[in-house]
């Protein structure tokens, strides 16, 4: 694990390193405050956590740019965050409410943001990799340098949908970042209980894509790959293939009993925690101690609070409006 | 207007728009250098070059995929899908996310998304050739279908449809591309008006598509049998005219809907229950369906003319009323 | 007891992994919860002191929200304060929304289930109701015409639309209901006696429907006369001697033209209550109340029965029983009467205060014709006597009208030959 010197980062890795961190612990901590509201009844519906897998996201995102599009899964509530959006927006979601991201029409699994260029959540395993290729066909046939970064869970590889965009998206040489998050699990079927070939890249490679397996733990890892690949595509090479390895450690939703799942299995796993790695990294380096971490906490538990604060505030959408945004009202 | 084939019609459409707007782009399978499975889009390639008539590799979802994906990055995609039966490869990306990415993300996008594809039966291509599942697509919120019976409604409501901002299916009953007529005259069209195509009184015969001609045959014979039935092409399956549908059953308080999907479940059950709920009053006997036979599409024309309604049928239909 | 899924509103606790006074970290599992799916872990979203376990394991299934135990977070010190309790998995009672509330089944399975409905019969012979299309319907509802009284011309029998425009144009006003509506007979009944009962159904409907409608709405006042029919039965004696059977007059007859002809010195009492107001028929149709073999009634009209010969309107009085009796009147002989005359003379009934038959203004009713002592220029002597009512609606007449109407009756019947 090192820092990487970029030109964005130089002469302030510190600050740099300082922004992953609290980056990471935003998303841990939001989605620790999820469970609990899930717990109480005030999230409904199905939720999805991202903890252990928070290096991907918050490393993936350092790479793209304004202009850049993305598009995740329905575990989406670590991109929505690295991304921009705010948590007050993605916790009033949750909520159902007026004020979330999706005016409480999408829920857990669908945030979006127009802004951010985040055009969201699919719930559908794989359905949100044709939907990246097209976004990246219409930036190169309107020669706007743009990626579009696609994440998605190892399980869709398993559909025809991967095999199909992975295959159009290199024929057309369009500006795609496929991102694997692999954290072994689709749902509960373990990876090599589903797949002939457990080295995903691999697949992508068949596609004459580019593609490498990252340690997905690893933030600057993770940050580095995407860089490298982010530069190759906006320079019009085709699409660019990264295997992200990585675990999470809690359910696959708030429902899964983890039957299929040891707990020596999660608790190895969460040995390699991405904080706990980082945080480590981060002190051998003089870069961080006790009073340092304090206050990112202290700042990020306040966001949250903040967060928690709006979504219960927010209005609820009127029922009247139910049938709002089925249709949109102006010719284009 | 012009005198010319729905096929040509619907051509001159695209090409019209190809022209007139940069945003939009043809793709599908085999549009550009065969020309299309049909010949719809025959000379294209020539004029627009390969960047704005793309060849798809047989991948209907990803294809149908992309091009949400491109309409929400600010093109007017056309996405042809060869037929009906092969566009459930692509149902996935219709109803999932063509259909529901504007309310899911509480109105900051839409899907200006036009998907042509060919429907209907009578040409003895068997059951995976030939089915009419519009009506499955008319079933969902989101997305609007349209279903062209004649030369100008196809150039029509192919221009209209890409003025819409949202994902509008456009159904072509295969039957269809050599008829010739007359084009549109320029005036645009709306999505969702129904089109009288015959004056009556006594019976309101509701068809679209590749139903409509063996329905306007069967008013004329009903004619001569002195009944004097009213025709109305639907046009569009969503919305739905259900103002003029019901005021048409208001006058002749009879109504027989013809279609060529299956009764079970199918679109005419729609009509059907629109027209109860909305001209209970009105009706003078029940409203009557003339459907496909509940049969995978045969091969045999026998067999296949057995299973599509036929001017005989509606007629025999009709007399059932009296 | 946290919520663990999308679906879950109860679970039970299965096990306690923490003890009270033991210390627990947010995260920790503290407990086991049995969910429909499975056992689940559950996670205590606090540190602190494990208080006290509220729900000891076991099979009680406890709705979402129930608090599982109590745990002092740090820096509350005092054990028992108000403000330390947490629930485990930080539920706070309050928050836990209404769907979560499982036990308020419990007392519903109590209550007999659907007991007050148990005894509402089924829709009894809902398939037996006369088929009339909505449009024929609607358009008889306008014309205040029975459509059940046409005789439909649709697929099955059915009234259709231009069946009631029909039977609206076929009378001056038409919208004459009989005392009984009959459904004319399906063309393909299933079988004769099924067919029959449905018409008696059908009928007995029909005439609960209207004798009700008339019941509530009009406003009905009754007077009675006492004629003597002595001269009347001599004429028609004298009349029918010598003559074949077939060719003979019954006094009813008699009574029915001279009610025809009263009416026309009181034209109030005949035509129909229309729009809030009085419509007098200038035709006068009278409805001759028929009895069915097997029960009900019909009261189809013998038209224009004022202008039409006794000879003319016997052979209509025989022919309209006939058919009345094999189902086969028409569909205008059922909705044209513009006034119903009732006679239980022949079943000895001395009076009848009949109910009008809406929308009519008027029914005459005639009982039976019986030897009484009756005072004939001061001697008592035995005389036919025979008790005339009417059942007038008050909405369009006096009773001061509808004396006049009987005296003119008794008068008109007192001159038999005139008739």
């Amino acid at each position: 694990m090192s820092i990487h010197k970029t030109a964005a980062t130089a002469g302030n890795e510190r600050e740099h390193a300082l922004a992953l961190l609290r980056q990471m612990l935003l998303i841990r901590r939001f989605e620790e405050k999820a469970a609990e509201l899930y717990s109480a009844g005030k999230i409904r519906g199905f939720l999805h956590l991202y903890i252990g897998e928070e290096a991907i996201a918050v490393g993936a995102m350092q790479a793209l740019a304004v202009e850049d599009a993305v598009v995740a899964t329905y575990r989406e509530h670590g991109q929505a965050l690295a991304r921009g959006v705010p948590a007050g927006k993605i916790m009033s979601e949750m909520y159902g409410k007026a004020n979330g991201c999706s005016r409480g029409r999408g829920g857990s699994m669908h945030m979006f943001d127009a802004g951010r260029r985040f055009y969201g959540g699919y719930a559908i395993v794989a359905g949100g990799l044709p939907v990246a290729v097209g976004l990246a066909l219409a930036d190169k046939m309107q020669e706007r340098p743009a990626v579009t970064a696609c994440f998605f869970g190892e399980g869709a590889v398993a559909e025809g949908e991967f095999h199909e965009s992975l295959n159009l998206a290199a024929l057309w040489r369009l500006p795609v970042l496929f991102l694997c998050e692999n954290n072994l699990y689709a749902m509960g079927t373990a990876l090599a209980r589903s797949e002939s070939q457990t080295d995903i890249h691999l697949k992508a490679q068949n596609y004459n894509i580019p593609a490498e397996a990252v340690d997905g733990m690893d933030v600057l890892a993770v940050e580095s790959a995407t860089q490298r690949a982010v530069a190759q595509v906006r320079r019009g090479d085709g699409p660019y293939f990264l295997e992200l390895r990585t675990y999470r450690y809690r359910a696959h939703s708030m429902s899964d009993p983890e039957l299929y799942r040891s707990k020596e299995e999660v608790a190895q796993w969460r040995g390699r925690d991405p904080i706990s790695l980082f945080d480590a990294y981060l002190r051998t380096q003089g870069m961080l101690d006790d009073a340092e971490l304090q206050t990112l906490e202290t700042g990020v538990a306040n966001d949250i609070d903040w967060a928690v604060a709006e979504a219960e505030k927010g209005g609820c959408e009127p029922v009247s409006d139910l049938a709002r945004d089925v249709y949109g009202s102006v010719a284009t | 207007m012009a005198k010319m084939t729905y096929r040509e019609a619907v051509r001159s459409a695209m090409r019209d728009a190809l022209r007139a707007d940069p945003r939009v782009f043809l793709m599908g399978e085999d549009v550009g250098k065969y020309g299309g499975a049909f010949g719809v889009s025959h000379g294209l390639l020539e004029e627009f070059g390969p960047t704005r008539i793309r060849d798809t590799p047989l991948s209907e979802s990803t294809f149908v995929g992309a091009g949400i994906g491109a309409a929400l990055g600010g093109m007017r995609p056309i996405v042809e899908v060869m037929t009906i039966n092969f566009s459930l490869l692509a149902l996935d990306q219709i109803v999932n996310n063509a259909a529901t990415l504007r309310h899911m993300s509480g109105g900051q996008f839409g899907v200006p998304l036009l998907v042509r594809m060919a429907t209907g039966g009578g040409r003895q291509l068997a059951a995976q050739h030939s089915h009419s599942l519009e009506g499955w697509y008319a079933h969902i919120p989101g997305i609007k279908v349209v279903t062209p019976a004649t030369v100008a409604d196809a150039r029509g409501l192919l221009l209209a449809a890409l003025k819409e901002p949202d994902p509008v299916l456009m159904f072509e009953h295969a039957t269809l591309y050599p008829l010739e007529g007359e084009s549109e005259d320029g005036t645009p069209m709306e999505i969702g008006r129904a089109a009288l195509r015959r004056r009556g009184k006594d019976v309101s015969l509701i068809a679209y598509g590749g139903a409509l001609g063996k329905t306007e045959r069967a008013a004329a014979q009903l004619a001569e049998l002195g009944v004097d039935a009213e025709v109305i092409d639907l046009r569009s399956l969503r919305p739905l005219d259900t103002e003029m549908i019901l005021a048409s059953v208001a006058r002749t308080h009879r109504a027989v809907i013809v279609e060529e999907a299956w009764k079970t479940g199918g679109f005419a059950a729609e009509v059907s229950a629109c027209i109860m709920e909305g001209a209970f009053d009105a009706l003078d006997a029940p409203v009557a369906r003339v459907c496909g036979a509940e049969v995978p599409m045969p091969y045999a024309q026998a067999l296949e003319q057995a299973a599509l309604p036929q001017p005989e049928t509606i007629v025999k239909a009709v007399q059932g009323l009296f | 007891m946290p919520r663990l899924g999308a679906d879950m509103t109860a679970g039970k606790v299965v096990k306690w992994l923490k003890r009270p006074g033991e210390q627990i970290k947010r995260g920790d599992v503290i407990a086991i919860v049995e969910t429909d799916k499975a056992n689940v872990d559950v996670e205590s979203f606090v540190s602190g002191v494990l208080e006290k376990i509220l729900v000891e394991p076991g099979d009680e299934r406890l709705p979402v929200g129930t608090p599982l135990a109590l745990i002092r977070t740090e820096g509350a010190a005092e054990p028992a304060a108000r403000a330390a309790p947490v629930a485990a998995a930080a539920v706070a009672p309050a928050p836990v929304p209404p769907a979560a509330i499982a036990p308020a089944r419990v007392p519903a399975a109590a209550v007999p289930p659907a007991a007050v409905y148990a005894a509402v019969p089924s829709a009894a012979a809902a398939g037996e109701r006369a088929r009339v299309s909505p449009a024929a319907r609607k358009r008889a509802l306008e014309l205040r015409i029975d459509p059940t009284a046409l005789a439909g011309t649709g697929p099955e029998g059915r009234v259709t639309l231009a069946d009631v425009e029909r039977a609206a144009q076929a009378g001056p006003v038409a919208q004459a209901a009989p005392v009984a509506q009959v459904a004319p007979a399906a063309r393909a009944e299933p079988s004769p006696a099924d067919a029959a009962a449905a018409r008696q159904l059908r009928m007995r409907e029909a005439i609960a429907s209207s004798m009700s409608r008339s019941k509530r709405e009009i406003p009905h006042y009754y007077l009675a006369c006492t004629i003597d029919m002595g001269r009347a039965l001599a004429w028609l004696a004298e009349r029918n001697a010598g003559r074949a059977v077939t060719d003979r007059l019954i006094y009813a007859v008699l009574l029915i033209k001279a009610t025809a002809l009263a009416l026309r010195e009181v034209p109030e009492l005949n035509g129909f209550w229309i729009d809030n107001r009085a419509q007098q028929s200038v035709a006068i149709h009278a409805g001759i109340a028929i009895s069915l073999r097997g029960g009900g009634l019909v009261a189809p009209a013998l038209h224009d029965a004022d202008q039409r010969s006794l000879d003319d309107l016997m052979r209509g009085f025989q022919d309209l029983v006939k058919r009345a009796r094999a189902w086969s009147l028409k569909s205008s002989e059922m909705a044209d009467p513009t006034v119903t005359i009732t006679s239980l003379g022949e079943r000895g009934v001395e009076s009848v205060f009949g109910i009008i038959t809406p929308p009519q203004l008027a029914l005459v009713g005639f009982g039976t014709p019986l030897e009484r002592p009756w005072v004939v220029a001061g001697q008592v002597v035995p005389r036919p006597l025979l008790t005339a009512t009417l059942s007038g609606d008050h909405r369009a007449t006096d009773g001061h009208r509808g004396a006049l109407f009987l005296a003119a009756v008794d008068r008109l019947l007192q001159q038999p030959e005139e008739l």
